[in-house]
C-alpha cells in the first residue's frame, strides 16, 4: 500500500530547501523500493520547523522537522513510512504545543490539505459554509456576518457586515467583489500563508460575499512579491472552474460567480482600498479622497466590497458555525480570532491564530520562546511599518483593537516583529519616514513632502545637530502628517516615529545641543 | 529564468491583443511584456495606448508609478532583498551591504558581467525566517551574503542545463 508523505511548499519552506527535501525522499524510497505518494501542502506555520514532513500512518500523522536534504536517508532508514522513531520526529503535529495552545478557526486546514484539490478540501469540510449560505436569503447572509462582530482584519477592523449590508443594498446592474491580497506589512504573512495553504478557503468566502451582495465577478488583487501563491491561486481558480464551484452555477444554484487573480506591482500603497481599485482598473495606484465609498462607487465605479484576505476567511466558518459560536470568541468589541504573525528576530515564529485578547508578552515567550539571538527583547513593532513600537513596560497590553488604540498602536493586520538590544530605535525612526516617501502615492502634501522633510529632520537628530529644537520639529510634523494626510500612508507613518522618540528617548538625544554654527 | 527575447513591436502587439478584453488590462499587459522581453521598451507605450484607448501619459505615468517595471533590460537574474523591518531585526543591513560589496555594484544596479540586478523589496512574507530573498522568483530564507552567492551559483547551474 501506498504511503503518502505531506512535504509543505509554503514559500517558507521552500526558501529552507523544501523542493529539494520532496526530490530527496521521492529518490530515496524509490532506491529502497517504497510505494510513496508525495503530497504537496501549505504550511501549518511552525516556521522554525521548516520544513515540516508529515507521515501518513493508520495512527494518524507523524511530523518531523525540520528536515534538510542531508537528513532523507537517515529518516528513511529510520522508517520514517511508518512513523519510526528519529532525533527529528515530531510525533502528533497537533499536539506541538504551540499549535495545540491555538483556536485555529480559520486556518484548521492550512498545511492539511492539498491547497489545489477541490475534493481534499471539501473532505475536510470545505463548501459547508457556502452551503449553508445559499440556504439563507441575502439578508441572512448579512445578519450572520453582522452578528459574528466580524471586523475588517486588513487593518482598519471596519464592521464587515455594515460593508457587507451598503454593498448589498446598493443598486447597480454590475457589483464586484475585491479580495485586498496587497498583504505588505512587514512582519505579516497570513494572507501568503492561506492562500498558498489553503486558498479554497478564500475563494469559498469570496463567493459567499457575492451571493450576499449580488456581485457577479470577483477579483483578487495579490502582490507580486508572492509568486507562489500566485501560481497556486491561479492553479485553484481553474480546478474550481472546472468542479463547479466557481462561474456560472456554483454549486448548482444557479447562481454565478467569476473569479480572476490580478497581481500588483510593487506598490505598498495599493493596500489602500481606493489605491488598490485605481490600480486594477489599469492606473497609478492613486488614493481616491472619500466619500464616494467604494461599497457604493467602487471598482469602475460600481458598487464593489472590499475586504482582506483574513476577512473573507473567516466568513466561511462563521456561515458554518453561525456568528453566535465566532462571537463567542474575543473580547470587547474584537471578536473572533485574530492570526498573529509572530516575526522579526524571535525563536519559534509563525502563525498563531488565538481569540483577541492575548497580550503581546504571552504571545512572544510563551509561544515565541524569546529571541532567536537569545538577547533580551528590547522593541516590538506591532501591526506593520505604519504601527507603534513597544517597549517592555506595554509588553502586557492585549491584542485588541480598543486596548491597542489605547496605547496609541494598533492592531493592523496582526503582525509582531520582535528586536533584541541591539536595535538602533533612532534608525528605526527614520526608516518608517524613508519608507513613506519612497512608497507615498504623491498625492496629498502632508505625505509626499512630510516623509522626506522626516528623513532630513531625523538624520539631523541622529547628528546630534540641535536635537531637542528637531524633536519638537518632528513632533510638530508629525501632527501635521496625522491630522492633514488623506490615507492611512501619511497618516499612520508619525505612530512607529512617535512611539520610538516616546519610549526611547534615549537613543535620539546621544549628543548635547551642539552650536547652530555646527549646523 | 527562461532568456527573455529581443524586443520586437509585433510580438508587443500581439501580447497587447491578448489581453484587451480584461477589465483594466493596463497592469496585465506590462506584467506579461516584461515577462517576454525583460523589461518594458518605451516602444510599447504608443501601442498600449493605442489599444486602450489611453493617452501615452496615462500609460507612462503608470509604468514609472510601479516598482515592478523597468525601463531597460536588467541583469541575467533578478535578486530582490528584503529591506522591512521583520528582516532588519535579524541584521539585514549588514548583511546588504556585504552582498552589494561583493556584488560590486548598487541598489537597482546590474553586476558588471551582467548577472544580476539587485532590486530592494519591503516584504517577501518570510518574515519569520529573515532575512530573506527572491532569486528569480524563488525564496531563500535565513539569508547570509554567502547564501546568497551558493544560490546564484546553482540558479546559473540550472539555467544552463
Amino acid at each position: 500500500m501506498s504511503v503518502t508523505l505531506y512535504v509543505p511548499r509554503d514559500a517558507v519552506a521552500l526558501g529552507l530547501g523544501a523542493n529539494k527535501v520532496a526530490r530527496a525522499l521521492f529518490a530515496g524510497a524509490e532506491r529502497r523500493g517504497l510505494d510513496v505518494t508525495i503530497v504537496r501542502t501549505g504550511s501549518r506555520g511552525l516556521f522554525w520547523l521548516e520544513p515540516m514532513v508529515e507521515v501518513g500512518t493508520p495512527e494518524g500523522r507523524v511530523a518531523y522537522g525540520p528536515v534538510k536534504v542531508s537528513d532523507v536517508d537517515a529518516l528513511l532508514d529510520a522508517s520514517l513510512t511508518t512513523g519510526g522513531e528519529h532525533a527529528l520526529r515530531l510525533g502528533d503535529p497537533e499536539k506541538i504545543p504551540f499549535l495545540a495552545r491555538q483556536q485555529r478557526l480559520t486556518f484548521h486546514r492550512c498545511g492539511v490539505v492539498d491547497p489545489v484539490s477541490v475534493a481534499d478540501y471539501r473532505a475536510h469540510g470545505g463548501y459547508r459554509g457556502l452551503e449553508a449560505a445559499l440556504k439563507l436569503d441575502a439578508e441572512g447572509i448579512v445578519a450572520a456576518v453582522r452578528d459574528s462582530g466580524l471586523r475588517g482584519r486588513g487593518g482598519a477592523g471596519f464592521p464587515a457586515g455594515i460593508k457587507w449590508n451598503t454593498v448589498m443594498l446598493a443598486k447597480g446592474e454590475q457589483k464586484y467583489v475585491v479580495c485586498n491580497a496587497d498583504e505588505g506589512d512587514s512582519g505579516t504573512f497570513a494572507d501568503r500563508m492561506m492562500m498558498e495553504g489553503d486558498p479554497f478557503n478564500l475563494i469559498e468566502g469570496m463567493t459567499i460575499a457575492a451571493v450576499a451582495t449580488g456581485a457577479t465577478r470577483g477579483y483578487i488583487y495579490l502582490r507580486s512579491e508572492y509568486p507562489q501563491a500566485f501560481a497556486t491561486l491561479k492553479e485553484a481558480i481553474a480546478n474550481g472552474i472546472q468542479a463547479g464551484v466557481l462561474g456560472d452555477d456554483i454549486l448548482g444554484s444557479g447562481k454565478t460567480f467569476h473569479l480572476e487573480v490580478r497581481l500588483g506591482a510593487g506598490a505598498y500603497i495599493c493596500g489602500e482600498e481606493t489605491s488598490l481599485l485605481e490600480s486594477l482598473e489599469g492606473k497609478r495606484g492613486i488614493v481616491r479622497a472619500k466619500p464616494p465609498i467604494p461599497a457604493l462607487k467602487g471598482f469602475l465605479g460600481k458598487p464593489t466590497l472590499v475586504n482582506n484576505v483574513m476577512t473573507f476567511t473567516a466568513v466561511p466558518w462563521i456561515l458554518e458555525h453561525g456568528a453566535k459560536a465566532y462571537a463567542d470568541y474575543g473580547m470587547g468589541r474584537s471578536l473572533g480570532t485574530l492570526p498573529i504573525q509572530l516575526a522579526g528576530n524571535i525563536k519559534h515564529g509563525g502563525l498563531i491564530e488565538l481569540a483577541f485578547g492575548v497580550t503581546l508578552r504571552e504571545v512572544i515567550e510563551d509561544y515565541g520562546g524569546g529571541t532567536r539571538s537569545g538577547r533580551p527583547v528590547r522593541a516590538v513593532q506591532v501591526g506593520g511599518p505604519l504601527g507603534a513600537y513597544f517597549p517592555d513596560h506595554l509588553l502586557d497590553t492585549p491584542l485588541d483593537y480598543e486596548a491597542m488604540a489605547a496605547q496609541k498602536g494598533l492592531v493592523g493586520h496582526g503582525g509582531i516583529v520582535v528586536f533584541d538590544d541591539t536595535v538602533d530605535m533612532a534608525a528605526q525612526a527614520r526608516f518608517a519616514f524613508e519608507f513613506c516617501a519612497t512608497e507615498s502615492c504623491g498625492k496629498c502634501t502632508p505625505c509626499r513632502i512630510g516623509a522626506t522633510r522626516g528623513v532630513e529632520t531625523m538624520d539631523k537628530v541622529i547628528a546630534g545637530i540641535r536635537p531637542e529644537t528637531n524633536l519638537k520639529l518632528i513632533e510638530d510634523l508629525c501632527e501635521v502628517m496625522t491630522d492633514g494626510s488623506l490615507c492611512a500612508m501619511g497618516g499612520l507613518t508619525p505612530m512607529p516615529v512617535m512611539s520610538a522618540i516616546t519610549h526611547f528617548p534615549e537613543d535620539f538625544r546621544r549628543a548635547g545641543d551642539l552650536p547652530v554654527a555646527a549646523e | 529564468m527562461a532568456r527573455h527575447e529581443p524586443w520586437s513591436a509585433e510580438r508587443a502587439s500581439g501580447i497587447i491583443a491578448e489581453h484587451t478584453h480584461l477589465e483594466g488590462a493596463t497592469l496585465p499587459i506590462l506584467h506579461a511584456l516584461q515577462a517576454t522581453f525583460g523589461y518594458v521598451d518605451g516602444g510599447a507605450v504608443p501601442l498600449i495606448a493605442d489599444a486602450l484607448n489611453l493617452s501615452r501619459a496615462e500609460v507612462h505615468g503608470c509604468i514609472t508609478f510601479y516598482h515592478d517595471f523597468r525601463a531597460h533590460p536588467a541583469g541575467r537574474h533578478e535578486v530582490k532583498l528584503c529591506r522591512a523591518e521583520a528582516c532588519q531585526a535579524m541584521g539585514s543591513d549588514k548583511i546588504h551591504r556585504e552582498i552589494l560589496g561583493r556584488l560590486g555594484c548598487d541598489w537597482h544596479e546590474t553586476t558588471a558581467d551582467g548577472s544580476a540586478t539587485v532590486e530592494p523589496v519591503y516584504c517577501l512574507g518570510l518574515c519569520a525566517n529573515g532575512p530573506a530573498a527572491l532569486i528569480d522568483g524563488e525564496p531563500v530564507a535565513h539569508l547570509t551574503a554567502d547564501s546568497l552567492d551558493e544560490a546564484l551559483a546553482e540558479t546559473k547551474r540550472e539555467t544552463r542545463q
